[in-house]
Protein backbone atom coordinates (compact mmCIF):
# COMPACT_ATOMS: atom_id res chain seq x y z
CA UNK A 1 0.00 0.00 0.00
CA UNK A 2 1.13 3.51 -0.92
CA UNK A 3 1.83 6.38 1.76
CA UNK A 4 3.11 9.70 2.02
CA UNK A 5 4.35 10.70 5.28
CA UNK A 6 5.29 14.14 6.31
CA UNK A 7 7.88 14.31 9.17
CA UNK A 8 10.48 17.01 9.55
CA UNK A 9 13.80 15.82 9.54
CA UNK A 10 15.28 18.09 12.85
CA UNK A 11 13.09 19.54 15.27
CA UNK A 12 14.08 21.83 18.31
CA UNK A 13 13.65 20.72 22.02
CA UNK A 14 10.07 20.96 22.88
CA UNK A 15 8.76 22.71 19.90
CA UNK A 16 5.45 21.14 18.42
CA UNK A 17 5.66 19.62 15.02
CA UNK A 18 3.16 18.59 12.81
CA UNK A 19 2.86 15.09 11.28
CA UNK A 20 1.02 13.72 8.28
CA UNK A 21 0.27 10.63 6.42
CA UNK A 22 -1.84 10.29 3.40
CA UNK A 23 -2.42 7.16 2.40
CA UNK A 24 -3.33 5.29 -1.60
CA UNK A 25 -6.40 3.06 -0.38
CA UNK A 26 -10.46 3.25 -1.60
CA UNK A 27 -11.73 2.98 1.69
CA UNK A 28 -14.81 0.74 -0.16
CA UNK A 29 -18.09 1.73 2.12
CA UNK A 30 -19.81 -1.64 2.18
CA UNK A 31 -22.63 -0.03 0.96
CA UNK A 32 -21.87 0.60 -2.78
CA UNK A 33 -22.94 -1.77 -5.49
CA UNK A 34 -21.89 -3.20 -7.48
CA UNK A 35 -22.40 -2.96 -11.91
CA UNK A 36 -24.54 -6.41 -11.43
CA UNK A 37 -26.30 -5.00 -8.23
CA UNK A 38 -24.03 -6.96 -5.38
CA UNK A 39 -22.93 -5.41 -2.44
CA UNK A 40 -19.31 -4.37 -2.69
CA UNK A 41 -18.12 -5.81 0.76
CA UNK A 42 -16.72 -3.01 2.92
CA UNK A 43 -13.10 -2.58 2.82
CA UNK A 44 -11.59 0.09 5.12
CA UNK A 45 -8.53 0.93 6.95
CA UNK A 46 -10.27 0.65 10.29
CA UNK A 47 -7.06 0.99 12.35
CA UNK A 48 -3.70 3.04 11.97
CA UNK A 49 -1.11 3.39 15.01
CA UNK A 50 1.54 5.38 15.12
CA UNK A 51 4.30 4.95 17.87
CA UNK A 52 7.74 6.89 18.76
CA UNK A 53 10.63 5.35 19.92
CA UNK A 54 8.17 2.64 20.79
CA UNK A 55 5.47 4.46 22.73
CA UNK A 56 2.34 4.69 20.80
CA UNK A 57 1.68 8.78 20.45
CA UNK A 58 -1.34 8.37 17.86
CA UNK A 59 -4.13 6.18 16.79
CA UNK A 60 -7.14 6.68 14.88
CA UNK A 61 -9.82 3.75 14.10
CA UNK A 62 -11.70 4.66 11.04
CA UNK A 63 -15.00 3.63 9.71
CA UNK A 64 -17.00 3.86 6.00
CA UNK A 65 -17.25 7.99 7.12
CA UNK A 66 -13.73 8.26 5.75
CA UNK A 67 -12.89 9.25 1.91
CA UNK A 68 -11.03 7.68 -0.05
CA UNK A 69 -7.36 7.89 -0.20
CA UNK A 70 -7.28 8.73 3.97
CA UNK A 71 -5.18 12.04 4.87
CA UNK A 72 -4.75 12.52 8.72
CA UNK A 73 -2.26 14.96 10.41
CA UNK A 74 -1.79 15.07 14.15
CA UNK A 75 0.56 17.11 16.43
CA UNK A 76 3.48 15.86 18.92
CA UNK A 77 5.81 17.63 21.33
CA UNK A 78 9.26 16.98 20.43
CA UNK A 79 11.44 16.35 23.34
CA UNK A 80 13.85 13.34 22.27
CA UNK A 81 15.16 12.31 19.16
CA UNK A 82 13.99 8.79 17.92
CA UNK A 83 11.63 6.95 15.34
CA UNK A 84 8.37 7.44 14.20
CA UNK A 85 6.66 4.39 13.17
CA UNK A 86 3.47 4.05 11.40
CA UNK A 87 1.60 0.68 10.73
CA UNK A 88 -2.16 0.30 9.48
CA UNK A 89 -4.46 -2.58 8.33
CA UNK A 90 -7.40 -2.64 6.38
CA UNK A 91 -10.69 -5.51 6.36
CA UNK A 92 -9.00 -7.94 3.83
CA UNK A 93 -5.58 -8.18 6.56
CA UNK A 94 -3.59 -6.12 3.96
CA UNK A 95 -0.97 -3.80 6.30
CA UNK A 96 1.52 -1.19 5.52
CA UNK A 97 3.48 0.59 7.30
CA UNK A 98 6.45 3.65 7.04
CA UNK A 99 8.97 4.93 9.50
CA UNK A 100 10.96 8.37 9.77
CA UNK A 101 13.30 9.48 11.66
CA UNK A 102 13.43 13.01 14.11
CA UNK A 103 16.80 14.30 15.44
CA UNK A 104 15.77 16.59 18.16
CA UNK A 105 18.40 19.26 18.79
CA UNK B 1 -10.03 55.17 -43.87
CA UNK B 2 -12.90 52.89 -42.49
CA UNK B 3 -10.86 49.75 -43.27
CA UNK B 4 -7.61 52.02 -41.29
CA UNK B 5 -9.71 52.04 -38.35
CA UNK B 6 -10.96 48.60 -38.62
CA UNK B 7 -7.13 47.10 -39.05
CA UNK B 8 -6.22 49.59 -35.96
CA UNK B 9 -8.95 48.04 -33.58
CA UNK B 10 -8.80 44.55 -34.75
CA UNK B 11 -6.58 43.28 -31.97
CA UNK B 12 -9.02 44.77 -29.52
CA UNK B 13 -11.91 43.38 -31.18
CA UNK B 14 -10.04 40.06 -31.26
CA UNK B 15 -9.70 40.53 -27.58
CA UNK B 16 -12.98 41.27 -26.78
CA UNK B 17 -14.31 38.20 -28.37
CA UNK B 18 -11.89 35.65 -26.94
CA UNK B 19 -11.31 36.28 -22.89
CA UNK B 20 -8.68 34.59 -21.32
CA UNK B 21 -9.23 31.35 -20.89
CA UNK B 22 -9.95 30.60 -16.77
CA UNK B 23 -8.74 27.09 -15.55
CA UNK B 24 -11.08 25.16 -14.01
CA UNK B 25 -9.47 25.81 -10.67
CA UNK B 26 -10.69 29.54 -10.44
CA UNK B 27 -14.40 27.94 -10.86
CA UNK B 28 -13.53 25.58 -7.77
CA UNK B 29 -14.81 26.36 -4.07
CA UNK B 30 -11.92 27.49 -1.65
CA UNK B 31 -11.35 24.11 0.28
CA UNK B 32 -10.94 22.33 -3.33
CA UNK B 33 -7.88 25.12 -4.43
CA UNK B 34 -6.40 24.82 -0.92
CA UNK B 35 -6.54 21.00 -1.49
CA UNK B 36 -4.46 21.54 -5.00
CA UNK B 37 -2.37 24.21 -3.70
CA UNK B 38 -1.13 21.76 -0.52
CA UNK B 39 1.28 19.20 -2.69
CA UNK B 40 1.11 16.83 0.28
CA UNK B 41 -2.63 17.01 0.91
CA UNK B 42 -3.50 16.91 -2.82
CA UNK B 43 -4.61 13.02 -3.07
CA UNK B 44 -3.01 13.32 -6.79
CA UNK B 45 0.11 13.34 -5.72
CA UNK B 46 -0.30 9.79 -4.15
CA UNK B 47 -0.46 9.04 -8.25
CA UNK B 48 2.50 10.94 -9.02
CA UNK B 49 4.73 9.05 -6.06
CA UNK B 50 3.45 5.57 -7.65
CA UNK B 51 4.68 7.06 -11.19
CA UNK B 52 7.56 8.23 -9.85
CA UNK B 53 8.67 4.09 -8.71
CA UNK B 54 7.16 2.55 -12.00
CA UNK B 55 9.46 5.33 -13.79
CA UNK B 56 12.51 3.48 -12.17
CA UNK B 57 11.60 0.07 -12.37
CA UNK B 58 12.35 -2.11 -14.56
CA UNK B 59 10.13 -3.90 -16.36
CA UNK B 60 9.02 -6.53 -19.40
CA UNK B 61 11.74 -8.31 -21.63
CA UNK B 62 13.95 -5.75 -22.21
CA UNK B 63 14.11 -5.28 -18.12
CA UNK B 64 14.47 -1.76 -18.57
CA UNK B 65 12.95 1.31 -16.59
CA UNK B 66 11.79 4.03 -18.07
CA UNK B 67 14.31 6.28 -16.04
CA UNK B 68 16.59 3.75 -18.20
CA UNK B 69 16.49 5.56 -21.44
CA UNK B 70 14.89 8.88 -20.33
CA UNK B 71 16.90 9.00 -17.30
CA UNK B 72 15.66 11.79 -14.89
CA UNK B 73 11.91 12.38 -15.13
CA UNK B 74 11.85 16.44 -14.00
CA UNK B 75 14.81 16.81 -16.79
CA UNK B 76 13.93 15.33 -19.88
CA UNK B 77 9.95 15.47 -19.27
CA UNK B 78 9.73 18.52 -18.34
CA UNK B 79 7.38 20.52 -20.69
CA UNK B 80 6.65 17.58 -22.46
CA UNK B 81 2.85 16.96 -21.42
CA UNK B 82 2.01 20.42 -22.42
CA UNK B 83 3.10 19.60 -25.98
CA UNK B 84 0.30 16.58 -26.26
CA UNK B 85 -1.80 15.17 -28.02
CA UNK B 86 0.35 15.46 -31.39
CA UNK B 87 1.38 13.19 -34.00
CA UNK B 88 3.83 10.14 -34.03
CA UNK B 89 5.80 9.30 -36.54
CA UNK B 90 6.14 5.44 -36.02
CA UNK B 91 2.36 5.32 -34.74
CA UNK B 92 1.61 7.07 -37.60
CA UNK B 93 -1.36 8.37 -35.49
CA UNK B 94 -1.99 11.40 -33.41
CA UNK B 95 -1.08 10.13 -29.50
CA UNK B 96 -2.05 11.82 -26.33
CA UNK B 97 -0.19 11.41 -23.83
CA UNK B 98 -1.59 8.20 -21.79
CA UNK B 99 -1.04 6.07 -25.48
CA UNK B 100 2.69 7.64 -25.85
CA UNK B 101 3.43 6.38 -22.36
CA UNK B 102 1.31 3.19 -23.14
CA UNK B 103 3.11 2.63 -26.82
CA UNK B 104 6.60 3.04 -25.55
CA UNK B 105 6.17 0.33 -22.63
CA UNK B 106 4.68 -2.36 -25.25
CA UNK B 107 7.60 -1.43 -27.85
CA UNK B 108 10.52 -0.28 -25.99
CA UNK B 109 9.98 -1.98 -22.80
CA UNK B 110 8.18 -5.12 -24.34
CA UNK B 111 5.87 -5.13 -21.00
CA UNK B 112 2.65 -6.31 -20.98
CA UNK B 113 0.11 -3.61 -22.15
CA UNK B 114 -0.66 -1.02 -19.88
CA UNK B 115 -5.21 -0.98 -19.47
CA UNK B 116 -6.70 2.10 -20.02
CA UNK B 117 -7.00 3.88 -16.69
CA UNK B 118 -5.33 1.28 -15.14
CA UNK B 119 -3.88 2.53 -11.79
CA UNK B 120 -0.14 2.03 -13.21
CA UNK B 121 -1.04 3.89 -16.61
CA UNK B 122 -2.70 6.74 -14.62
CA UNK B 123 0.47 6.71 -12.37
CA UNK B 124 2.89 7.20 -14.72
CA UNK B 125 0.92 9.92 -16.67
CA UNK B 126 0.53 11.65 -13.83
CA UNK B 127 4.25 11.63 -13.30
CA UNK B 128 5.52 12.60 -16.21
CA UNK B 129 2.31 15.47 -16.92
CA UNK B 130 3.83 16.36 -13.56
CA UNK B 131 6.84 17.78 -14.61
CA UNK B 132 5.01 20.20 -16.98
CA UNK B 133 3.35 21.66 -13.88
CA UNK B 134 3.26 25.62 -14.49
CA UNK B 135 4.05 25.10 -18.45
CA UNK B 136 1.37 26.97 -21.00
CA UNK B 137 -0.31 24.39 -23.62
CA UNK B 138 1.35 23.85 -26.58
CA UNK B 139 -0.62 23.00 -29.71
CA UNK B 140 0.46 20.78 -31.99
CA UNK B 141 1.77 22.47 -35.45
CA UNK B 142 2.34 19.07 -37.65
CA UNK B 143 -0.04 18.49 -40.42
CA UNK B 144 -2.15 15.24 -38.97
CA UNK B 145 -2.46 17.12 -35.48
CA UNK B 146 -4.54 20.11 -37.16
CA UNK B 147 -6.53 17.79 -39.46
CA UNK B 148 -7.21 16.26 -36.57
CA UNK B 149 -8.01 19.62 -34.73
CA UNK B 150 -10.43 20.50 -37.02
CA UNK B 151 -12.62 17.55 -36.64
CA UNK B 152 -12.64 17.59 -32.97
CA UNK B 153 -13.66 21.22 -33.22
CA UNK B 154 -16.47 20.16 -35.28
CA UNK B 155 -17.05 17.99 -32.66
CA UNK B 156 -17.12 20.88 -29.94
CA UNK B 157 -20.06 22.50 -31.66
CA UNK B 158 -22.02 19.45 -32.70
CA UNK B 159 -25.43 18.88 -30.98
CA UNK B 160 -25.09 15.67 -29.85
CA UNK B 161 -27.34 12.76 -27.39
CA UNK B 162 -30.78 12.56 -26.16
CA UNK B 163 -30.10 16.50 -24.78
CA UNK B 164 -29.05 17.74 -27.93
CA UNK B 165 -26.43 19.48 -26.40
CA UNK B 166 -23.04 20.39 -27.64
CA UNK B 167 -20.01 21.23 -25.62
CA UNK B 168 -20.26 25.20 -26.29
CA UNK B 169 -24.12 25.33 -24.66
CA UNK B 170 -22.30 24.50 -21.46
CA UNK B 171 -18.45 25.50 -21.30
CA UNK B 172 -18.91 28.42 -23.72
CA UNK B 173 -22.34 29.94 -22.85
CA UNK B 174 -22.70 28.74 -19.58
CA UNK B 175 -19.40 29.27 -18.13
CA UNK B 176 -20.26 30.43 -14.64
CA UNK B 177 -23.26 29.36 -14.10
CA UNK B 178 -24.83 26.09 -12.16
CA UNK B 179 -26.13 23.15 -12.97
CA UNK B 180 -27.32 21.38 -10.14
CA UNK B 181 -25.27 22.47 -7.08
CA UNK B 182 -22.37 22.19 -9.28
CA UNK B 183 -20.17 25.37 -10.66
CA UNK B 184 -20.03 24.83 -14.88
CA UNK B 185 -16.18 25.64 -15.77
CA UNK B 186 -14.90 25.96 -19.06
CA UNK B 187 -13.99 22.81 -19.88
CA UNK B 188 -10.30 23.08 -19.93
CA UNK B 189 -8.18 19.80 -19.57
CA UNK B 190 -5.40 21.21 -18.38
CA UNK B 191 -5.15 19.68 -15.06
CA UNK B 192 -5.41 15.96 -16.02
CA UNK B 193 -4.78 13.35 -14.96
CA UNK B 194 -6.90 14.59 -12.14
CA UNK B 195 -8.45 13.74 -9.00
CA UNK B 196 -12.28 14.02 -9.06
CA UNK B 197 -13.72 14.12 -5.65
CA UNK B 198 -16.75 12.69 -7.43
CA UNK B 199 -14.60 9.38 -8.06
CA UNK B 200 -12.49 9.87 -5.30
CA UNK B 201 -9.60 9.02 -7.48
CA UNK B 202 -7.34 10.13 -10.21
CA UNK B 203 -8.61 9.78 -13.46
CA UNK B 204 -7.67 11.01 -17.01
CA UNK B 205 -9.08 13.56 -19.69
CA UNK B 206 -10.75 11.08 -21.59
CA UNK B 207 -12.25 9.79 -18.40
CA UNK B 208 -13.72 13.56 -17.78
CA UNK B 209 -14.92 13.66 -21.23
CA UNK B 210 -16.61 10.54 -21.18
CA UNK B 211 -18.36 11.65 -18.41
CA UNK B 212 -19.95 14.61 -20.40
CA UNK B 213 -21.23 12.23 -23.15
CA UNK B 214 -23.03 10.39 -20.70
CA UNK B 215 -24.18 13.33 -19.01
CA UNK B 216 -25.68 15.00 -22.35
CA UNK B 217 -26.87 10.99 -23.07
CA UNK B 218 -24.78 10.64 -26.42
CA UNK B 219 -23.04 7.40 -26.81
CA UNK B 220 -19.65 7.75 -25.59
CA UNK B 221 -16.69 6.46 -27.42
CA UNK B 222 -14.79 4.36 -26.17
CA UNK B 223 -11.22 5.09 -24.18
CA UNK B 224 -8.49 5.77 -26.81
CA UNK B 225 -11.53 6.29 -29.85
CA UNK B 226 -10.31 8.88 -32.47
CA UNK B 227 -12.75 11.01 -31.10
CA UNK B 228 -11.68 11.32 -27.99
CA UNK B 229 -8.23 12.43 -29.13
CA UNK B 230 -9.27 14.83 -31.71
CA UNK B 231 -11.74 16.53 -28.83
CA UNK B 232 -8.50 16.46 -26.79
CA UNK B 233 -6.56 18.35 -29.46
CA UNK B 234 -9.37 20.66 -29.90
CA UNK B 235 -9.19 21.47 -25.89
CA UNK B 236 -5.06 22.15 -25.89
CA UNK B 237 -5.91 24.74 -28.69
CA UNK B 238 -8.95 26.28 -26.81
CA UNK B 239 -7.47 26.30 -23.38
CA UNK B 240 -4.83 28.52 -24.71
CA UNK B 241 -1.95 30.07 -22.32
CA UNK B 242 -3.28 27.94 -19.69
CA UNK B 243 -1.00 25.91 -17.52
CA UNK B 244 -0.60 22.05 -16.67
CA UNK B 245 -1.56 21.67 -12.96
CA UNK B 246 -1.08 17.88 -12.83
CA UNK B 247 -2.65 16.54 -10.85
CA UNK B 248 -5.31 19.01 -10.20
CA UNK B 249 -7.98 18.65 -7.44
CA UNK B 250 -11.99 19.05 -9.30
CA UNK B 251 -14.96 18.61 -7.91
Amino acid sequence: MLARIQVPAQAKRGEIITIRIAIQHPMETGYRPDHFGRRIPRNVIHTLVVRFAGAEVFRADMGSGVSANPFLQFHVRAEAGGEFTFDWVDDTGAKGSERATLNVV
Amino acid sequence: MRALCMLLLWPLLLAAQTPAPRSGLEFASADVRALQADDFANPGMLWVARGEKLWNTPAGRSATSCAGCHREAPVSMKGVAARYPRFDREAGAVLNLEARIKRCRESRQQAEALPHESEDLLALTAYVAHQSRGQSLVPAKDVASVAARERGREQYFRRQGQMNLACMHCHDRLAGRKLLSDTISEGHGNGYPAYRLEWQALGSLQRRLRACFTGVRAEAPAFGAPELIELELYLVQRAGPLRVETPAVRR
